[in-house]
């Protein structure tokens, strides 16, 4: 049962390679999956990955996914460099909608300019608390973030769920659980006619910007990386683990809660109970994809709205649900975690 | 108030039923060291393969259990794959397969979403169930509630008073030490994930094909995450996790009898209880440091890579 | 007349590891009843051959013979079914489970606990090693659980015993003991490897020896018929460094003072502390002995601010810093090499340099919060050269480097960081004899510099050669320091038991720290 042994030195090719070798295994796989439900595999990667590049529309909306799903990973990479596992980020995008969403319904009626900065304040405020809520569990609580970032990503849900199905109901609205659509200075302008990609663009690539220095220069982020590589070493030094778990939990939330405001003064424009197809979830899978890196990230982040575009088309011109979105990034992930290994370790050489 | 209270208990160990089935799993994986966070996906395999196996057959939940089960179990091996054989981190490994179980089943799923099951019916036992209050409460329950009791006690006496208990303890406690007096580790680890999966199954199963006898996407609602929960909570031990169940079960069936109960909150609240019942149940259980260190498998995460001979 | 068939014949026995011969060519005879010894220095490859003869490594090339046959050793259970059994350097216990519990995981019989506790009863009373089969494992102490370790080989009569570094867990009175139970059984015709780098006690217990250098055997040789400094060429292939201690005579005063410290353990199975004293004045070293076990960790944890304690028990320089953590105790002048190198004292998959800013980024290293990498380069690279550690450079990783030279790193690192008061836990466990000459020779000279120093150490030896003065600690509490030249082996291997009276080391301390 062992197959491994470890490398005298940790691997520089693969760690490089390693994405690229999962993203080829997850393609094999997947043609093994297509070719089993009588789908040419080639026709149906077609659909899948090249088809939603062939038009601007097709690029327009791989940057309309790509930027919330770049924006949480920036955010959610930081706490994994420190073994700080936040898998409740899609309650995070929810708690940030809900703050900026209620401050458009709120602001209902004003044409300020001012209501859209003041959602995104909102949405990055609400975020952070919804962030802020597992780090205090776990500073005095000693309680493990994976679980409560978790339930609290639920609890998010059916708060949501109340709030466009009572409070902010739109009376208009045919008794559907949204709220009401929200008017143009609430919502983020378009950048061309047509296509849906907004200005929020801008603010995925300051915050791609923000933390690429972050991550190279500052001390606060080697402090990060000692907290996750070795504990001990981090007491040994004096780092405050207490100070890592507010601040990646903080900001992981924060990315969140502005992803989710983007995507209710964005494409979505309102508050219901789809704003979000699973980014939250995903994002792990972007920011691992990426190495944990800023500029990997970005381009993580476009392959799996490209996974997430070629969903949508293969429900259309393939007849398949939705859900096989999921497969190919449970895949994705299960490949990247295993080709990982290879870097310090390699197969073992039998006797 | 008697004619609320009954139907409360008793419904409450029928949805403590999936909850009793993957915590145990997950109790045992995790009792050699190994934390299988893809519960949720081998739940919601477990679920429509059974749903699929005994709707194509025509045997209900005879068929649909087995068939959870193995579908859980062969799940679980793709995490022990990569956990175990590979030595990836287990708690991403866990998501993986999370988020791999939820699209495997909602793809699966698509074809069986407007059947219907005829489900089971409670089975009394005779005089037991006739006591007054306790009798409708505990025995008169479908087959597989039974089924679940029956197994939380092998489990707990397999783990307390056997040899392979013992074992899969110290295994737990030190791998490294198990492997140095020459245990195969790794294949025990396997086998403790297998079973962990296949009884993961057998809960997504119990929600499919009897609970509530019909496939939706998602339908485990988080369960497998509160069963992960549960086994902290039960600081690994079997009897706990049992209560625990209990509790969540009761938690969860409250949200359907707010109204006779004259509960007149939003209905949100109540189907988030659950919940927030993990989240004050995790922070009571991790207060005390010692509590957790006295129990934890202290392997519990940790990869083992042995230097090869 | 037969000649005597040799219990154990190694070969021309090789064993590689990825990167490193281990074992190469390694011929070794031991005769039935014979106590031989395999001495040679801290990854000389000692362990390895031993894994090899249990079963828990392969050879790749080369014959091993039991008893005149030849066999394939392949597993530890097929090693203990041959007869051979192992007591391992670090325990392969399980602290969780009682003794009984422990030791029937290693048997290949039915499982019955009531009859294995009273085997295990009759068998340690009769070696000399009384145990109690129903108390935990984690309850027991070291020395207990190599009983534990010993028992549970004896348990299945094995023909050969191997013993890899047994005493450095044990008192000195303990250690006797042990060699009373290894004579009765190599009377009894048991054959016994002695692993070991303690020469004085291969000397006493051993009937021959064959010598380890760089996996290769150097030599044999009857221990009685020779002197621990003859074995100790033989060992390392030239003589032993003696380290030079000049008399200080610089300005002293108390920089580091301790008292009245009491701290429950933070781990579930540790020691606490109770009413620890201590006083440490600038030029001077004092030695803390003790067996691990007895409450190191926690004190080491409390001295260097990993764990905060109450403000007033510890005094630096004047200044109450007990409620100070390891970052702002060093700002303050004092300095910590712990005993885990990697892990704690530097972080493996790090470069040197990104380990040199892990404590030294008070030096200039940061700015406004911003990292300048240049200036950890340079620091890291000053710190190479001047204590002479090997490695590709300070971009080299820091689990790249031997132990050894990783020591010599961090030590230096801290030596850089021009502290007043240096606390050091087991400064050259699992270092080379060259290096571990070096790092106590750097340890005296930093003290004669006006540096105050703190080494606790289980290596009798060396506390004896280093400091001025030694206490002892035991079962949390800490005896009152005595010059080095008022005490001996003897009679800090009594303390080791506890036998003292700590209430002393309170008020002689204290009125130090409060004057």
């Amino acid at each position: 049962m062992h197959l491994l042994e470890p490398r005298p030195r940790p691997s520089r090719l693969m760690r490089w390679t390693a994405p690229l070798i999962a993203i080829v295994a997850t393609l094999l796989a997947g043609s093994l999956l297509f070719w089993s439900l009588d789908k040419s595999p080639l026709a149906s990667f077609q659909v899948f990955f090249i088809e939603p590049l062939t038009s601007r529309y097709g690029w327009s909306e791989l940057l309309v996914k790509a930027c919330p799903l770049i924006l949480i990973a920036q955010g959610l990479a930081i706490g994994f460099k420190a073994r700080i596992y936040n898998i409740g980020a899609e309650g995070q995008l929810i708690a940030g909608a809900l703050a900026g969403g209620g401050v458009a319904i709120y602001m209902e009626g004003s044409d300020s300019a001012w209501v859209l900065p003041a959602m995104v304040l909102a949405g990055a405020i609400g975020g952070a608390l919804w962030g802020a809520l597992p780090a205090w569990l776990r500073t005095h609580f000693n309680a493990q973030e994976t679980l409560t970032t978790l339930m609290l990503s639920y609890i998010a849900g059916f708060m949501l769920s109340y709030m466009v199905s009572g409070p902010w109901r739109d009376p208009e609205g045919m008794n559907f659980p949204q709220s009401i659509m929200f008017s143009d200075n609430a919502l983020f302008p378009l950048l061309f006619e047509g296509l849906r990609v907004n200005s929020s663009v801008f603010m995925t690539a300051f915050a791609v910007l923000a933390f690429w220095l972050f991550n190279a220069r500052s001390f606060m982020h080697f402090q990060l990386e000692v907290g996750g590589h070795a504990p001990a070493a981090s007491r040994y030094a004096g780092f405050s683990s207490k100070q890592t778990v507010w601040f990646s939990l903080v900001m992981s939330g924060m990315t969140a809660g502005l992803a989710g405001v983007g995507e209710v003064a964005g494409p979505v424009g309102q508050l219901n109970l789809n704003i979000s197809p699973g980014y939250g979830f995903a994002a792990i899978i972007v920011a691992y994809l990426g190495r944990l890196h800023a500029l990997g990230i970005v381009l993580a982040g476009f392959l799996m709205a490209l996974i997430y575009l070629g969903g949508e088309a293969a429900q259309v011109s393939l007849q398949m649900p939705f859900a096989i979105t999921g497969i190919f990034q449970g895949m994705l992930l299960f490949f990247l975690l295993g080709s990982d290994v290879f870097i310090d370790n390699r197969l073992r050489r039998s006797a | 108030m008697l004619d609320i209270l009954i139907p409360i208990l008793a419904g409450a160990l029928a949805a403590a039923t999936p909850l009793i089935f993957a915590g145990l799993g997950e109790l045992v994986a995790e009792r050699t060291g190994v934390i299988n966070l893809g519960v949720e996906g081998m739940m919601l395999v477990g679920a429509v393969a059974s749903f699929a196996a005994a709707a194509e057959s025509g045997y209900g939940a005879a068929a649909g259990l087995p068939a959870g089960a193995l579908a859980g179990a062969a799940t679980a091996m793709i995490f022990a794959f990569f956990a175990l054989s590979l030595a990836a981190n287990q708690a991403a490994c866990g998501l993986a397969l999370t988020i791999f179980g939820v699209g495997l089943s909602a793809f699966i799923g698509q074809h069986y979403v407007s059947y219907s099951l005829p489900g089971l019916k409670p089975i009394a036992i005779p005089f037991l169930s006739d006591i007054p209050l306790v009798g409708p409460v505990l025995f008169q329950q479908d087959a597989v509630v039974y089924l679940a009791l029956l197994t939380f006690a092998a489990v707990a006496w397999t783990l307390s008073k056997t040899r392979l208990g013992l074992l899969l303890k110290a295994v737990g406690e030190s791998p490294e030490a198990a492997h140095a007096i020459g245990y195969p580790v790794i294949a025990i680890r396997y086998g403790a994930v297998a079973f962990g999966g296949a009884l993961a199954g057998v809960a997504g199963a119990y929600l499919s094909t009897v609970y509530t006898p019909l496939w939706v996407q998602n339908m485990s609602a988080g369960r497998g995450w509160i069963a992960v929960a549960l086994v902290v909570f039960a600081t690994w031990k079997p009897a706990r996790l049992l209560l625990g169940a209990y509790l969540f079960g009761a938690v969860t069936i409250l949200q359907f009898h707010a109204q006779g109960l004259g509960i007149m909150v939003p209905i949100q609240f109540l189907a988030a209880l659950p919940y927030i019942a993990t989240i004050v149940v995790l922070v009571v259980i991790s207060r005390d440091r010692r509590v957790l260190q006295n129990n934890l498998p202290a392997s519990l995460g940790k990869p083992f890579l042995p230097w090869p001979s | 007349m037969h000649a005597p068939v040799p219990r154990l014949e190694l070969l021309n026995v090789t064993k590689r590891y990825p990167g490193v011969v281990a074992c190469s060519e390694v011929n070794l005879t031991v005769m039935p009843g014979e106590i031989h010894a395999v001495l040679g220095e801290n990854g000389a490859g000692k362990s390895t051959l031993m894994k090899v003869i249990y079963g828990a490594a392969h050879a790749e090339s080369g014959t091993i013979r039991l008893n005149g046959n030849e066999v394939r050793i392949q597993s530890p259970a097929q090693a203990r079914r041959l007869g051979i059994g192992m007591v391992f350097q670090h325990f392969s216990l399980f602290e969780t489970l009682t003794i009984a519990e422990n030791i029937s995981l290693v048997l290949d019989e039915p499982f019955d606990l009531a009859a294995l506790d009273i085997r295990v009863k009759d068998v340690s009373q009769r070696y000399g090693l009384p145990l109690d089969p129903r108390r935990m494992v984690h309850s027991l102490s070291v020395g207990e659980r190599q009983r534990v370790e010993i028992v549970r080989c004896l348990l299945q009569s094995p023909k050969l015993l191997i013993l890899d570094e047994p005493t450095s867990v044990l008192t000195p009175q303990a250690v006797q003991k042990l060699f009373e139970t290894l004579r009765l059984l190599a009377g009894e015709g048991v054959s016994i490897l002695y692993i070991s780098h303690k020469l004085h006690e291969i000397k006493s217990l051993c009937d021959r020896a064959t010598i380890i250098r760089h996996g290769k055997v150097t030599a044999t040789a009857i221990p009685s018929q020779e002197t621990p400094a003859s074995l100790a060429r033989m060992m390392i292939g030239r003589e032993l460094p003696v380290c030079r201690a000049p008399v200080y005579t610089g300005e002293s005063r108390p920089v580091l003072s301790v008292h009245g410290l009491s701290v429950a353990s933070d781990q579930i199975f540790g020691t606490d502390l109770k009413n620890i004293s201590l006083c440490v004045n600038s030029g001077e070293i004092l030695g803390i002995a003790g067996i691990s076990g007895n409450g190191q960790a926690e004190l080491m944890a409390a001295l260097s601010g990993e764990t905060t304690v109450d403000k007033v028990s510890i005094v630096l320089d004047g200044k109450r810093v007990g409620h100070l953590n390891a970052g702002q105790r060093r700002a303050r002048g004092l300095v910590f090499v712990p005993e885990e190198r990697l892990g704690r004292g530097a972080v493996p998959a790090f470069s040197l340099s990104h380990n040199a800013l892990l404590t030294a980024h008070r030096k200039g290293m940061k700015y406004w919060g911003l990292v300048r990498y240049s200036k950890a380069r340079e620091f890291a690279d000053k710190c190479v050269a001047r204590f002479d550690v090997r490695c590709g450079g300070s971009g080299a990783d820091a689990r790249s480097l031997s132990g050894g030279n990783l020591q010599k790193f961090i030590v230096g690192r801290e030596i850089m960081l021009k502290p007043k008061v240096m606390i050091i836990a087991q400064p050259t466990w699992g270092v080379d004899v060259g290096a571990s000459a070096v790092l106590r020779q750097a340890l005296l000279d930093l003290s004669r510099n006006g540096v105050a120093i703190v080494v606790i150490s289980e290596e009798l030896e060396e506390l004896f050669e280093i400091s001025d003065r030694i206490a002892v600690l035991a079962e949390g509490r800490l005896s009152v320091a005595e010059p080095k030249e008022q005490s001996s082996a003897e009679s800090v291997g009594m303390k080791m038991s506890g036998l003292f009276d700590e209430s002393q080391a309170v008020s002689t301390e204290a009125a130090d720290a409060l004057a």
